[in-house]
C-alpha cells in the first residue's frame, strides 16, 4: 500500500461513521441497470429512541396544534392525529438539525421574499419560540402557560403571533407561528408511518385515498364522488402489509 | 494534488436529460464518453418503487431527490441595491441531483416552442416596432425549422402522448392550430381526460378558442421506444412532479436511455463526482478537461478532448463563472455575457370551486390536461398591448396531495375550525387553471457571483438578482382575465383568479423553469455559445440546457432543451469531429 492509498483509507475511515456506503463515489461501466429490488431505503420516520421535546414543550405544542386544526366529536383534529408526536420525531432527526440546509452566516435582516433566514435550525426555532411564548403568557395571564388558557384566549394569541404583534426576544414570532403551522399541516396529512395522521384521520377528513397507485378504473368519474378508504404505505387496518 | 485520470474523448458534467442524450449520441459515434454526476445512482425499483413513491412528506417536503442547499444554493435578491441572502431551503424552484437529474421528478409536460419564439427580437420588431431599450431579448440563432427533426426525435424517444395540430402545414382538428409544423403525429394518443378537462374544453370552445390535449410524457398506453425500451401505461396516481414514477410510465433518462447506455463498453459513469472547474489550455483556446472531487474528498484531473456541460442551468452558469470562461455580466455597464438574460416563468392561476360535482383530482397525472394556446407567443395581435410574448392557459389535473393542496374560497381563515370545514368541503370539488407565461429578458435580471456566501468548498455561491418586469405584469394582466372567463364558463359555484405578486418571492413553489445565463446567439458579442451550443471562447466546450435560452417562452422547457441537445450532438458528430474548431466564424 502506498502513501496515497493509506491516506484515502484514512479519509474513508473517518467518513464511514457519518456516511452510508451509498454516498461513496462509484465507477459504473457495462453494469446494466444495477437493479436492486427490495433494497429500497425505507422512509426516515424518526429513529431516535428519545424525542426532542420536553414534557412542557409537548404540552404547549399540543395546545397550539389543537387550535390550528381543532377536533370535535365528529371530526378528529391535530391532537387526535398525533401531530405533536410527528413534530417531535421530525425535530429529533435530520430535519430538526437542518442537516441538508445551507446554514452558514451571516444572518442580516432579510426581505420577506428571501425566505427562511433564521440563524436557528427548526428544532432551535421551535424551542426558543415556545420558551418566549411561555414567558409571554406567564407575564400576561398571571403565571399561566399557553395550554392553561381558554380556547378564545389561545386563538387571540395565535392571531397576534401570526401578525407578528407579540414580540419575541431575538426572533420573529411570525416566523415561529408559520413554522409551527407548516409542521402541523405536515403532521396532519403525512403518511401515518411518520407518527402523524394516525388512523389516517387527515386523509379521511378531505377524502384523499392515500398511497394508492392505480386509478385507471376511476378516470371517467364524470363528476361523481370517488369514495375509497385510504391506504398508507404500510397498508390499512384489516388489510395490512405486516 | 489532484490525481490524473486516463484521458477520454468526451467528459459530460452532469447526467440528467441532456447528459443521457449526449452520451447516447456520442457513444453511437464511437467516442469514449465519461459522465461525471455529483449525486448518486438511482433506479426505479430501488429508489422510488410503487410501494414508496406516493410519499408526499419524504419526496417533496423533505426534498429526497433534490439538491441539498447545504452543498450548493444561490443567493437571491429582487434588485441590485439589495443584499442577496442564501436560499436556505428551496421554495420557488427545485433543482435536481443524482442520475437522471430533474428528469426523474418532472411532470412530463412536453411542448415545442413556437417558430416565432426562436426569433423573438427580429419577429416582434418587424411586426410591432422597436422593443424597449432595457429589454435584452434576442434571436436564438437557430430556427424552428432546423430543430423540427430533433423535436420529433425526442418526442419519439419519450413516447409523447398528444394530438398534432399541424402536420407538414396541414391543420388537423383537435390539435393545436398555432403550433409549428410537425413532420409526424405524436407517437401515442392523448391521455384520457377527466371531468375538469371536459368542462374546460367545452368552456373554451364556447368562447371560440381552440383547446387541445396537453402533450404528455406520461404514457397513454404501453410503448416501446426507438431504443427498444418499454414504458408502461400511466395509472393516473397523481405523483409525478417532485416524485419518481414507480411504474415506468413517465419518460425519464432512466426509462428511455440509461438502460441502453449502461451496457455500452465505451460509456462510463462516475457518481458522487462533482466537477469544480473546467481546465483551460495555456493559450486559452481549448478546454483540456475538468477537475472534480469525490465524496471522500479526493481530487482528480480528468483530461478530455471535448467537455460538455450537462448540469442544470444554474449549475452550468456557475461553473462557467468559477472556471473563468468568458466575462461575468455587469448590468451597470452592460458588458460581460455569462449570467446575462436570466429569465423564469410568469405564472398565475384561477381556482374553480364546484358544489354538486366532484373533481376528484387525486386521479391525475403530471401531464394530464387540456390547453388553449390562442394567447401564447405571437398567436394574437399585440398591437397597443405594451408587451410581447404570451402564455398557455391549461387545465391540468396533476394531483390532490393534501400537504400541498388546500383549496379554500377567498376570505376563508388560514387555520381553525372554519378553515377545516372549508377544506373538507372543497378538497375534492376544486380544480384550477394555470396561466403559464413567457419571461422576457431585461437588463436588471441576471446572475453573478456572490461577494459574501461560499459553498462547502469555499467557493462563491452564485447570486440571483430577479424581479417581475413590466412586460410580465402587462402580459399577466391581459391573459389572466381570459383564463378567468373560461373558468366562469365551467359551471362551478365560485371562481378566483390570482395575480402576479408585487415582487418575485423565492418561497412559494412556482416552477423549475430557470433559463438564461449561458445564452446562445448569432455573434460572440451577444452570446456565450453559438448556434450549435459551442462556446465562442473554447471551441471544444459545449453548454447544454435552458441556460442557452436568450429568454423564456410561454411553455415548459424540456422539449426545447432536448431538441437543442440533439441538434448540438448532430453538429458535433457531423461537423466538429471532422474538423475540430469553431463551427461558426466570429
Amino acid at each position: 500500500m502506498n502513501r496515497r492509498e493509506l491516506l484515502v483509507r484514512g479519509l474513508m475511515a473517518g467518513t464511514a461513521i457519518v456516511m452510508p456506503t451509498g454516498l461513496l463515489a462509484r465507477e459504473l461501466s457495462q453494469t446494466g441497470m444495477l437493479r436492486a429490488p427490495g433494497a429500497a431505503d425505507p422512509p426516515y420516520f424518526g429513529t431516535e429512541t428519545e424525542g426532542f421535546l420536553t414534557a412542557a414543550e409537548r404540552r404547549a405544542l399540543d395546545a397550539i396544534t389543537a387550535r390550528l386544526i381543532p377536533g370535535d366529536a365528529d371530526s378528529p383534529g391535530a391532537r387526535e392525529a398525533g401531530v405533536v408526536t410527528f413534530i417531535d420525531r421530525q425535530l429529533a432527526g435530520f430535519y430538526g438539525r437542518a442537516q441538508h440546509w445551507y446554514m452558514q452566516g451571516p444572518f442580516p435582516e432579510a426581505l420577506e421574499t428571501q425566505g427562511y433566514q433564521y440563524d436557528r435550525t427548526p428544532a432551535q426555532l421551535i424551542r426558543t419560540g415556545l420558551e418566549a411564548l411561555g414567558a409571554h403568557t406567564r407575564t400576561t395571564y398571571q403565571g399561566a402557560d399557553f395550554a392553561d388558557l381558554t380556547p378564545e384566549q389561545q386563538d387571540e394569541i395565535l392571531h397576534a403571533l401570526e401578525e407578528g404583534e407579540i414580540l419575541f426576544p431575538g426572533m420573529s414570532s411570525k416566523g415561529f407561528f408559520e413554522f409551527v403551522h407548516e409542521m402541523t399541516i405536515e403532521g396532519f396529512f403525512c403518511d401515518p408511518v411518520y407518527g402523524g395522521n394516525q388512523g389516517m384521520v387527515g386523509w379521511q377528513l378531505v377524502g384523499f385515498p392515500g398511497a394508492r397507485y392505480d386509478y385507471r378504473d376511476f378516470i371517467h368519474h364524470n363528476g361523481a364522488r370517488i369514495d375509497l378508504p385510504p391506504v398508507g404505505l404500510m397498508g390499512r387496518p384489516g388489510w395490512s402489509a405486516g | 494534488m489532484a490525481e490524473r485520470k486516463p484521458p477520454v474523448d468526451v467528459v459530460l458534467v452532469g447526467f440528467g436529460w441532456t447528459g443521457a442524450i449526449m452520451a447516447q449520441e456520442l457513444t453511437e459515434a464511437g467516442l469514449e464518453v465519461l459522465a461525471l454526476e455529483r449525486g448518486g445512482w438511482r433506479d426505479t425499483p430501488t429508489d422510488f418503487p410503487p410501494s414508496h413513491a406516493p410519499d408526499e412528506l419524504r419526496y417533496y417536503w423533505r426534498h429526497q431527490m433534490f439538491l441539498e442547499t447545504a452543498r450548493e444554493t444561490q443567493t437571491f435578491r429582487n434588485s441590485t441595491g439589495q443584499v442577496a441572502l442564501p436560499i436556505r431551503r428551496w421554495g420557488s424552484y427545485l433543482p435536481g441531483v443524482g442520475v437522471g437529474g430533474a428528469g426523474v421528478h418532472w411532470n412530463g409536460q412536453t411542448f415545442r416552442f413556437l417558430p416565432s419564439d426562436f426569433v423573438a427580437r427580429s419577429h416582434n420588431e418587424e411586426r410591432y416596432g422597436p422593443l424597449p431599450e432595457d429589454m435584452t431579448v434576442q434571436d436564438y440563432g437557430v430556427t424552428y425549422d432546423e430543430l423540427e427533426p430533433h423535436f420529433d426525435r425526442f418526442e419519439k424517444l419519450c413516447g409523447i402522448s398528444g394530438r398534432a395540430g399541424n402536420i407538414n402545414g396541414t391543420l388537423r382538428d383537435g390539435g393545436n392550430p398555432f403550433e409549428g409544423w410537425r413532420s409526424d403525429e405524436y407517437p401515442n394518443p392523448p391521455m384520457e381526460m377527466t371531468f375538469s378537462q371536459h368542462r374546460f374544453e367545452a368552456a373554451a370552445r364556447g368562447l371560440g378558442l381552440n383547446p387541445f390535449p396537453g402533450p404528455s410524457a406520461n404514457m397513454s398506453r404501453a410503448y416501446v421506444n426507438p431504443l427498444g425500451l418499454p414504458l408502461a401505461p400511466c395509472t393516473y396516481c397523481g405523483f409525478c412532479e417532485k416524485y419518481g414514477c414507480g411504474n415506468y410510465s413517465k419518460s425519464s433518462p432512466q426509462t428511455t436511455i440509461i438502460p441502453v447506455l449502461m451496457k455500452k463498453p465505451n460509456f462510463t459513469l462516475r457518481t458522487h463526482s462533482e466537477v469544480l472547474h473546467v481546465n483551460k489550455s495555456a493559450d486559452g483556446t481549448r478546454a483540456t478537461g475538468v477537475t472534480y472531487v469525490d465524496t471522500q474528498g479526493n481530487e482528480y484531473e480528468q483530461p478530455a478532448e471535448i467537455v460538455i456541460l450537462c448540469g442544470y442551468q444554474l449549475s452550468n452558469t456557475r461553473l462557467m463563472m468559477l472556471s473563468g470562461i468568458g466575462e461575468i455580466y455587469n448590468p451597470g455597464t452592460g458588458e460581460g455575457l455569462v449570467g446575462k438574460n436570466y429569465c423564469y416563468q410568469v405564472m398565475t392561476g384561477v381556482d374553480v370551486f364546484f358544489d354538486e360535482e366532484y373533481t376528484n383530482e387525486f386521479v391525475g397525472a403530471g401531464a394530464l390536461g387540456m390547453i388553449v394556446d390562442d394567447y401564447n407567443g405571437d398567436n394574437f395581435d399585440h398591437t397597443g398591448l405594451g408587451f410581447i410574448g404570451g402564455a398557455y392557459i391549461g387545465c391540468w389535473t396533476t394531483n390532490a396531495r393534501p400537504i400541498e393542496s388546500h383549496p379554500v374560497p377567498e376570505g376563508t381563515p388560514g387555520w381553525g375550525a372554519e378553515w377545516k370545514a372549508a377544506l373538507q368541503h372543497n378538497f375534492l370539488r376544486h380544480t384550477s387553471l394555470s396561466v403559464h407565461g413567457a419571461s422576457m429578458a431585461y437588463r436588471g435580471n441576471y446572475l453573478d457571483l456572490d461577494p459574501t456566501y461560499k459553498d462547502i468548498y469555499g467557493r462563491p455561491l452564485m447570486r440571483m438578482t430577479y424581479d417581475f418586469t413590466q412586460n410580465d405584469r402587462r402580459l399577466s394582466e391581459y391573459i389572466t382575465p381570459i383564463a378567468e372567463e373560461i373558468a366562469r364558463n365551467m359551471g362551478g359555484r365560485d371562481v378566483h383568479a390570482s395575480s402576479l405578486d408585487d415582487h418575485y418571492d423565492i418561497v412559494p413553489y412556482q416552477t423549475t423553469h430557470n433559463t438564461g445565463g449561458t445564452i446562445m446567439g448569432e455573434t460572440p458579442a451577444d452570446s456565450v455559445v453559438n448556434r450549435y451550443l459551442q462556446s465562442w471562447d473554447l471551441h471544444n466546450l459545449f453548454v447544454m440546457g435552458a441556460g442557452v435560452f436568450p429568454q423564456n417562452a410561454g411553455y415548459n422547457p424540456t422539449d426545447t432543451v432536448a431538441a437543442l441537445t440533439y441538434w448540438s450532438a448532430q453538429a458535433i458528430r457531423d461537423q466538429y469531429l471532422r474538423a475540430p474548431g469553431p463551427m461558426v466564424q466570429a
